[in-house]
């Protein structure tokens, strides 16, 4: 589900642009599946599918794959637009340490939105 | 080519707030009724540009937004710049009917959003026979906690960032992104603390009406009620049970999100217009 980040913001593109100095580890959770994702500068280098032993992680963001997939549309119901609407409706967790995603919020969010298909 | 100017004129008064003077930014357009326009939670007046703007509405009503204090080109008062700012629902009354009667205007209309959407009900509580009407955007009873607004204010991340990236979270995908933009910036220009010191009103305890709306009269102040469906923090079923309440109608607005007139101005004007024609109608019965 998440593979696509290192290329929608892999290394020399607009989005690593948008959190220089950026060091973090992500991990996605959907159900019970976990990607971690590496980011380096600002750039997603790696996705590394789970499973993970003794994973390591700055903060991790969880949700159930539905939610994840309503989250992603193209253009997203109410409810599901954003990752704030969604820990609103106690729909994703958010754990750890979130000081790296509150630092970059706009960056994270702008992140996950890019792996919604383009509205024609 | 001709130079495009808006009609809005922005100036400054000295306008005394429980007993505080303060160098008070307001911005105007129109003649005729009073409508006085109320930003949201760290914003400030330029959410309204869309209404200063709007011949429709200027041709029948003195459209006036004021920035609270602390609040786009409203400073603090003098000596409590470092203060741990933190707003009260007396002081926010006492904030608009002072501009208000500094002005001297005859039973405006309030209109509200957000925590401007909740004051408006302070005032049909506590002033109704001040106004004429009042208009409640993104306007529910009160807002449960639901996430720490710490990280709205501390020294370790960008406050102007953080907020413009939490406002960002409160608008529709559907907005487009021109005014999405604009709405962002405000949030990212504002003071460092005011959006979290205004949220002390709108979260929890302070600004919670809900004991009170039994004491409200619709029939001596109506009262209207517009709510985008994108917003998770005044929720639809937030208005609709406010609504029910004091017995009124509640417009969901689709394809909206928290700052109706500042994210999507043309489709809100739409909305709004209708309104305030209500509005006039009932002033020439």
């Amino acid at each position: 589900m998440f593979d696509e980040l290192t290329r929608t913001a892999g290394p020399g593109t607009p989005l690593a642009a948008q959190a220089r100095g950026l060091d973090m580890r992500l991990m996605l959770r959907a159900g019970e599946e976990d990607t971690l994702l590496i980011i380096r500068d600002g750039s997603v280098t790696e996705a590394r599918r789970g499973p993970h032993v003794t994973p390591s992680w700055d903060t991790r963001l969880s949700a159930a794959p539905g939610d994840w997939e309503a989250f992603l549309a193209a253009v997203p119901r109410p409810g599901y637009h954003d990752i704030y609407a969604l820990l609103r409706n106690g729909r994703m967790a958010w754990e750890g340490n979130l000081l790296p995603m509150m630092q970059h919020l706009m960056y994270i969010k702008r992140l996950l939105a890019s792996l919604r298909p383009e509205v024609a | 080519m001709a130079l495009d100017i808006e009609p809005i004129l922005g100036r400054y008064a000295h306008i005394a707030i429980e007993g505080v003077r303060h160098r008070i930014y307001w911005e105007e357009a129109g003649e005729g009724i009073p409508l006085v326009c109320l930003h949201t939670a760290g914003s400030d007046g330029r959410q309204y540009r869309a209404v200063l703007n709007d011949p429709n509405i200027t041709r029948h009503f003195r459209v006036m937004v004021f920035d609270m204090p602390r609040h786009g080109k409203s400073s603090p008062a003098p000596g409590t710049v470092d203060d741990d700012y933190s707003l009260t629902a007396a002081h926010y009354v006492a904030q608009i009917m002072a501009f208000c009667e500094a002005f001297e205007l005859d039973r405006p209309v309030a209109m509200g959003c957000s925590i401007g959407g909740r004051i408006v009900l302070h005032l049909a509580r506590h002033h109704p026979q001040a106004f004429r009407a009042l208009i409640g955007l993104q306007s529910s009873a009160h807002v449960d906690p639901y996430y720490d607004t710490g990280w709205l204010d501390r020294a370790d991340v960008h406050g102007g960032r953080m907020c413009g990236a939490f406002a960002h979270s409160l608008m529709a995908p559907t907005s487009p992104s021109e005014h999405v933009d604009e709405t962002r910036w405000h949030y990212m220009q504002g003071g460092p603390g005011i959006f979290r010191g205004d949220l002390h009103f709108y979260r929890g305890a302070e600004g919670d009406i809900r004991d009170e709306l039994a004491k409200i009269d619709v029939a001596a102040c109506p009262l209207h009620l517009l709510t985008g469906e994108y917003d998770f923090s005044c929720r639809p079923e937030d208005s609709r049970a406010l609504a029910e309440a004091l017995g009124i109608e509640v417009t969901i607005m689709p394809d909206m999100g928290h700052f109706p007139m500042s994210e999507n101005p043309e489709v809100f004007l739409g909305y709004l217009r209708p309104v305030l024609e209500t509005v006039r109608a009932a002033q020439a019965a």
